[in-house]
C-alpha cells in the first residue's frame, strides 16, 4: 500500500525488466538463426545421402537445443512480468497489446515446442522427410515467435489502429491489420530476424575455426563455414539495408530517439552522420558547449538516412524540446513543432478532461460530458506528457544510445568482411592456413552478442521516458508494488539468471571440445 | 453492463477458452507431479533416468501450455492480468521461479560440466513440482474465496499515484496461504498431479521395478488427494459465493452460490460429474484391474472436472475474482474483458487451436509408439537423451 509512486520503484522495475530482457535476448538470436542453418544442413544430407552431413546436422543441433532451453527459461518471465511489473500498462493498452502474445502462444510457441521434439527424439522413429519438415517447421516456429512479439514491441514505439475509450478507461483496438504491418513493427521484424541469422553465422564460423586452429575435423568445419557464411553474408547485406529501414522509422516516428543516437542537440539541415564521435560529458542541451570532443562525420547523410533528402532538416534535442520548426505530417502537411512545456499542458487537459468526463457521466450530465470528451479527443496525442513535470524529462540517456548505435553499425561492416573474408579463404582452399583469420573469426563471436544487445539498448533506452509513445510514460505504467519486492526479484533473477548461463557456457564448451560424433 | 449481447456471448465464449487453458493445464501438471517422485519411484541412477526421460518429453508441452494460457488471459481479461500479477506479486513470482528453474534442468542435468551438478537440477525439478503445483491451486483458490484489491480506473488521471489496481495488503499475495480453502485447493493439484504422475508411468514405461512402485505410489496418493478434493469441493458447494447484479452491475454475496449455478446450468453439472466418474475410473481400473490405461480415463476426467470449476467461477453472472477488500471492485467476465472487436479478432484465432491439436496428436503419434524401456535409452545413440 503505497501512496505515491516513487522513484525508486520505477527504477528498479525498469532495470529487472531490462536485466530480464537482455538475458532472454542472449539466446533468442541464436535459436532464431541457428534454427535455419540446421534445417539447411540436413537438407543438404537428405539430398545428398552424405553422412558427414548428418554428423555435422547433429553437432550444431545439440548445441540448438542446449540454447533453446534456456532461452525458454527466460522467456517466460518476460511475458509475466507484463502483469506484475507493468500491471496498469497492461490494462491501459492490453486490449490491442495482448492479443500479438496470445497469437504468439497459439501459433509460435506450440508449432516449436511441437517440432523440436521430432528433431530430437524421431531420428529413428519417423521418415527422413517427416524429420527434415520439422526441423524447418522449427525453425518457421521460432521466427513466427519473434514476428508476434515484434509487432507488439513496434506498437509501442508507434501506437496505431486503436482508439482511446474513456469509459474504459483504456486504449481499444480499432484495425487489427493496422496493429501487424505497421511499417515499424514490420522493419523491426525484419532487421531483428536477420541480425539473428548474422549472430548465428558468426557463430558456426567461430566454432567451425577454433576446430581448424586445432587441425580436428577438418572437412566438417570447412562444410560449416560455407553454410554458415553464405547464409551469413546474405543476411547481412539485408541486415544493413533493414537497419538504414529502421533508422528511417526512428526518424518519422521518434525524432528524439534519432537525436539521441546521433548526438545531435542542434537541429541542421543537410545533416550529416557521425562515423565515429566522442561525446563531451559537459555538453547538456541547456549549455552551448560543442557535443562532441571528437567526431568523423559523412555530410548530409544524416538528411538523406532520416527523410530521404539530403537537404532536410533534423532536428535537434534542443528544437524537440522548445518546438518551433517545421516538418511533414503523416499527410504529407506542413506543421509547426509545438514545445514540450506545451505538450505538457496540452497532456494535463487531456487528464483532466477525462476525469471531467467522468464526473459528468456519474451525474447524468450529458451536455457536459460530450464537451469533456471533445477536449479529451483534441488533446489525446499528448495524454502521456500529462504525467511529467519538466520538460528535460522527455530526454533519454545519450552516451548510452549514441554509443550502443554506433557500435552496433560498425560491427554490422565487420561481420560482413568476416563473411567475405572466410569465403574467399575457402573458395582459394586456403583457409586452414589463413591462422590470424581462424582466430579473429573465433574471437567475433562475442562481437556478435554486443552488437545485438547494444541493437535493444538503441530502441529500448532510446525511447525513454515512454513505453507507449507519447501516450504513456514508464512513470504512469507501473505496478504499485513495494520497491523493496522488486528489488528482492532483481536480485533473484540476477543470480539464478547468471548462474545458468555459466551453466550454459561451461556445457557449450564441453560439447564443443567434444566434436562431433560419428554417428 | 452492456447489453450486446454478441459482446456478452464473446466474453463467455472466451471464459469457455480460458477455463479450457486451465483444464489442460492442470492436467499437464503430472510432468510437475512427476518431477515429485523422481526420488521414490527411481532408487537407482538407471531407473531414475527411465523417469527423468520419461517427463522430459512432455515438459514443454505443460510449460507451453501455461505460457499460452497467461497470453490468452491477457489477450482476453487484461483487468484480471493487470489487477492479480501486479498485486499477488509474490505468488505469481514464487511460480515463474520454479518454472524458470525446471526448463533449463532436463536440458542440463546429465550434460557433462554443467557446474551446478546432477543433483542440483533434480532439486530444481522437485522445488518445480511441489511449489508450481500448490501455489497455482492456492492462487486459482481466490477465484473462489476474493483477494485484497481495488480498481478504480480513474486512477488514471491522477499524475502522482496513475495506477489502477492496487494491492491493500502488504504481503501482496501470500496471504491467500491464510484460507485454508485455498490452501486445500493447492493440495488437492498437489496430489491430483502425483497421482496423474504414477497413472502416465504405468502406461508410458515398461519397467519391472518403476511400474510396480508406481502403482503403490498410486494408492498412497489417491487418499489425500480425495480427502483434499472432497473437503474443497464440499466446501465450495455450501459457502457464500460473488454474484453480479444482472442490470446494475453490482456485486453480492450469494449464500449456495457455486451449488447454484451447477444447478442452474446443468450441461456444466454434467461435465463436473463426467469428470469425476472419469477420474475415479482411471484410478479404479488400474488399482483394482492393473489396466495401464487409467491415465486415458483420469486425465479426460481431470480436465471435464476443473473446465466445470473453472466456469462456474464466472459464468451465470458470478465474480470469477472478488475482492473482499471492496467488493464493488470484484472481476466479473464483463467488466474486465477486451473490448468486443479484440475478442472477435481472438476468436477467430481461436479457430486455429483445433489445427494445433491435430499436429500435436499427429506427431507425437508418429514418434510414441512404443513404451520407453532402458534398452532403448541406451542403445539408440541417434536419440536425445536427457
Ligand atoms: C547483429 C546485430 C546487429 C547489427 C550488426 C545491426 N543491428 Fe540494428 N538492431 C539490432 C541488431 C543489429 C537488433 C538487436 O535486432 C535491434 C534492436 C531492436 C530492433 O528492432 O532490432 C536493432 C535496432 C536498430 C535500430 C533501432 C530500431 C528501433 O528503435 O526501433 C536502428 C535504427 C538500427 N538497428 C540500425 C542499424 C544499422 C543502420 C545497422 C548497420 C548498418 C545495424 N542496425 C546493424
Ligand atoms: C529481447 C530483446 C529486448 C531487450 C534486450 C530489451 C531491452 C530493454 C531495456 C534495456 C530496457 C530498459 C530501458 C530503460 O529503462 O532505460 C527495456 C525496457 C522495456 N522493454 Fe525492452 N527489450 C527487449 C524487447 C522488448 C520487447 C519485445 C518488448 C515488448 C513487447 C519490450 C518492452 C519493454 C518494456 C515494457 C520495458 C519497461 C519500461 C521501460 O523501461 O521502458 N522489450 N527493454
Ligand atoms: C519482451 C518481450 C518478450 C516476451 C514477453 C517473450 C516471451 C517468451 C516466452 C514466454 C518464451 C517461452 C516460450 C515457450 O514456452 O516455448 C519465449 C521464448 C522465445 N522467445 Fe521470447 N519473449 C520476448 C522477447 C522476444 C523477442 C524480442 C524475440 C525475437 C525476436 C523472442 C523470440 C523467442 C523465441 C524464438 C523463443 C523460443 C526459445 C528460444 O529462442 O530460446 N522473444 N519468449
Amino acid at each position: 500500500m503505497i501512496e505515491h509512486i516513487d522513484l525508486s520503484l520505477i527504477n528498479w522495475s525498469r532495470a529487472q525488466f531490462a536485466l530480464t530482457a537482455m538475458y532472454h535476448w542472449l539466446f533468442v538470436p541464436l535459436t532464431l538463426g541457428l534454427a535455419f542453418i540446421v534445417a539447411i544442413m540436413e537438407t543438404i544430407y537428405v539430398r545428398t545421402g552424405d553422412v558427414e552431413w548428418k554428423k555435422i546436422t547433429k553437432f550444431w543441433m545439440i548445441l540448438f537445443g542446449i540454447n533453446f532451453a534456456i532461452g525458454v527459461s527466460t522467456g517466460i518471465i518476460l511475458e509475466f512480468e507484463f502483469g506484475t511489473n507493468w500491471s496498469n500498462y497492461s490494462w491501459f493498452v492490453g486490449d490491442i497489446f495482448g492479443a500479438p502474445l496470445a497469437i504468439e502462444g497459439i501459433m509460435a510457441f506450440f508449432m516449436e515446442s511441437t517440432f523440436i521434439a521430432v528433431m530430437f527424439f524421431g531420428w529413428n522413429k519417423v521418415s527422413k522427410k517427416f524429420h527434415l519438415l520439422s526441423s524447418w517447421l522449427t525453425a518457421f516456429g521460432a521466427n513466427l515467435s519473434a514476428l508476434w512479439i515484434l509487432v507488439a514491441n513496434g506498437w509501442m514505439q508507434y501506437p496505431v489502429g486503436m482508439q482511446f475509450n474513456p469509459d474504459t478507461a483504456r486504449n481499444e483496438m480499432m484495425n487489427f491489420w493496422d496493429v501487424i504491418f505497421s511499417p515499424i513493427g514490420i522493419n523491426k521484424f525484419l532487421h531483428t530476424i536477420t541480425s539473428a541469422y548474422v549472430l548465428s553465422a558468426i557463430f558456426v564460423v567461430g566454432i567451425s575455426a577454433w576446430f581448424l586452429i586445432r587441425k580436428r575435423h577438418i572437412l566438417f568445419s570447412k562444410r560449416s563455414i560455407i553454410v554458415a557464411s553464405v547464409f551469413g553474408l546474405v543476411s547481412s547485406l539485408y541486415l544493413v539495408w533493414s537497419g538504414d529501414g529502421s533508422a528511417y522509422q526512428v526518424a518519422q516516428k521518434q525524432p528524439m530517439k534519432l537525436a539521441a543516437m546521433e548526438g545531435l542537440y542542434n537541429g541542421q539541415k543537410s545533416a550529416g552522420i557521425i562515423v565515429f564521435g566522442v561525446l563531451n560529458p559537459e555538453k547538456e542541451y541547456t549549455n552551448d558547449e560543442e557535443p562532441h570532443l571528437f567526431k568523423m562525420e559523412i555530410p548530409k547523410l544524416l538528411s538523406f538516412l532520416g527523410y530521404r533528402n539530403a537537404d532536410a532538416f533534423v532536428p535537434g534535442i534542443k528544437d524537440i524540446i522548445e518546438g518551433g520548426y517545421e516538418y511533414l505530417d503523416e499527410n504529407g502537411k506542413k506543421q509547426s513543432a509545438i514545445s514540450t512545456d506545451e505538450k505538457i499542458e496540452r497532456g494535463k487537459i487531456a487528464l483532466a478532461s477525462l476525469a471531467k468526463y467522468k464526473e459528468a457521466k456519474d451525474a447524468g450530465n450529458d451536455s457536459l460530458k460530450i464537451a469533456h470528451r471533445k477536449t479529451l479527443e483534441e488533446n489525446f496525442q499528448y495524454f502521456g506528457y500529462g504525467f511529467l513535470n519538466d520538460p528535460k524529462s522527455i530526454v533519454p540517456n545519450i552516451p548510452l544510445v549514441f554509443y550502443s548505435f554506433h557500435i552496433m553499425v560498425a560491427l554490422a561492416f565487420w561481420f560482413i568482411l568476416i563473411f567475405v573474408l572466410a569465403l574467399y579463404f575457402v573458395y582459394k582452399d586456403q583457409i586452414v592456413t589463413k591462422k590470424w583469420f581462424l582466430r579473429l573469426a573465433f574471437l567475433t563471436i562475442p562481437l556478435a552478442y554486443i552488437a545485438q544487445q547494444c541493437g535493444w539498448i538503441v530502441a529500448e533506452v532510446g525511447r525513454q521516458p515512454w513505453v507507449i509513445q507519447d501516450i504513456m510514460p514508464t512513470v504512469a505504467a507501473v505496478s504499485q508494488i513495494d520497491t523493496r519486492a522488486v528489488q528482492i526479484t532483481f536480485f533473484l533473477f540476477l543470480i539464478v539468471f547468471t548462474g545458468l548461463l555459466i551453466a550454459e557456457i561451461s556445457i557449450m564448451s564441453k560439447q564443443i571440445k567434444t566434436g562431433p560424433k560419428d554417428s | 453492463m452492456t447489453t450486446d449481447t454478441t459482446y456478452i456471448l464473446l466474453q463467455q465464449y472466451w471464459w469457455f477458452i480460458i477455463s479450457l487453458l486451465g483444464a489442460l493445464l492442470v492436467f499437464l501438471l503430472f510432468v510437475q507431479g512427476g518431477q515429485t517422485l523422481i526420488y521414490s519411484l527411481g532408487k537407482t541412477e538407471d531407473k531414475r533416468k527411465i523417469l527423468v526421460n520419461a517427463l522430459g518429453r512432455k515438459w514443454e508441452f505443460t510449460f507451453t501450455t501455461l505460457v499460452t494460457f497467461g497470453g490468452a488471459f491477457f489477450a482476453s481479461f487484461p483487468l484480471f492480468y493487470s489487477t492479480s500479477f501486479g498485486g499477488a506479486y509474490w505468488v505469481w513470482m514464487a511460480i515463474l521461479f520454479c518454472f524458470v528453474l525446471q526448463a533449463v534442468s532436463y536440458e542440463f542435468r546429465t550434460k557433462p560440466n554443467n557446474v551446478l551438478g546432477k543433483k542440483t537440477f533434480e532439486i530444481f525439478l522437485f522445488l518445480n513440482g511441489l511449489l508450481g503445483t500448490i501455489l497455482l491451486g492456492t492462487a486459482v483458490g481466490t477465484f473462489f474465496n476474493g483477494a485484497e484489491f481495488t480498481v478504480n480506473k480513474m486512477n488514471i488521471t491522477d499524475p502522482s499515484n496513475p495506477v489502477i489496481s492496487q494491492w491493500q495488503t502488504n504481503f501482496y499475495g501470500l496471504e491467500a496461504v491464510l484460507n485454508f480453502h485455498n490452501v486445500a485447493l493447492g493440495l488437492t493439484v498437489f496430489f491430483l498431479a502425483r497421482v496423474l504422475a504414477n497413472l502416465y508411468f504405468i502406461n508410458s514405461i515398461d519397467d519391472e521395478v518403476i511400474v510396480p512402485k508406481a502403482r503403490k505410489s498410486l494408492l498412497i496418493n489417491t487418499i489425500p488427494f480425495l480427502v483434499f478434493f472432497l473437503f474443497f469441493v464440499i466446501k465450495l458447494l455450501i459457502k457464500d459465493g460473488f454474484a453480479v447484479n444482472e442490470g446494475t452491475g453490482e456485486i453480492f454475496l450469494e449464500k449456495f452460490k457455486y451449488l447454484h449455478n451447477l444447478i442452474e446450468m446443468p450441461l456444466i453439472l454434467m461435465l463436473f460429474l463426467f469428470g469425476v466418474v472419469g477420474v475415479l475410473m482411471g484410478l479404479a481400473l488400474t488399482l483394482i484391474k492393473n489396466s495401464t490405461k487409467g491415465i486415458w480415463y483420469s486425465g479426460a476426467g481431470t480436465i471435464l472436472t476443473v473446465l466445470a470449476l473453472f466456469l462456474i467461477a464466472g459464468l451465470n453472472n458470478t465474480a470469477y475474482y472478488p475482492s473482499n477488500f471492496d467488493l464493488q471492485s470484484s472481476l466479473t467476465i464483463f467488466n474486465s474483458s477486451s473490448s468486443k472487436f479484440t475478442l472477435t479478432v481472438m476468436s477467430v484465432v481461436s479457430l486455429m487451436i483445433p489445427f494445433v491439436v491435430a499436429y500435436i496428436w499427429y506427431t507425437w503419434k508418429s514418434i510414441n509408439n512404443t513404451k520407453l524401456t532402458a534398452k532403448e535409452l541406451d542403445e539408440d545413440d541417434s536419440l536425445h537423451v536427457y
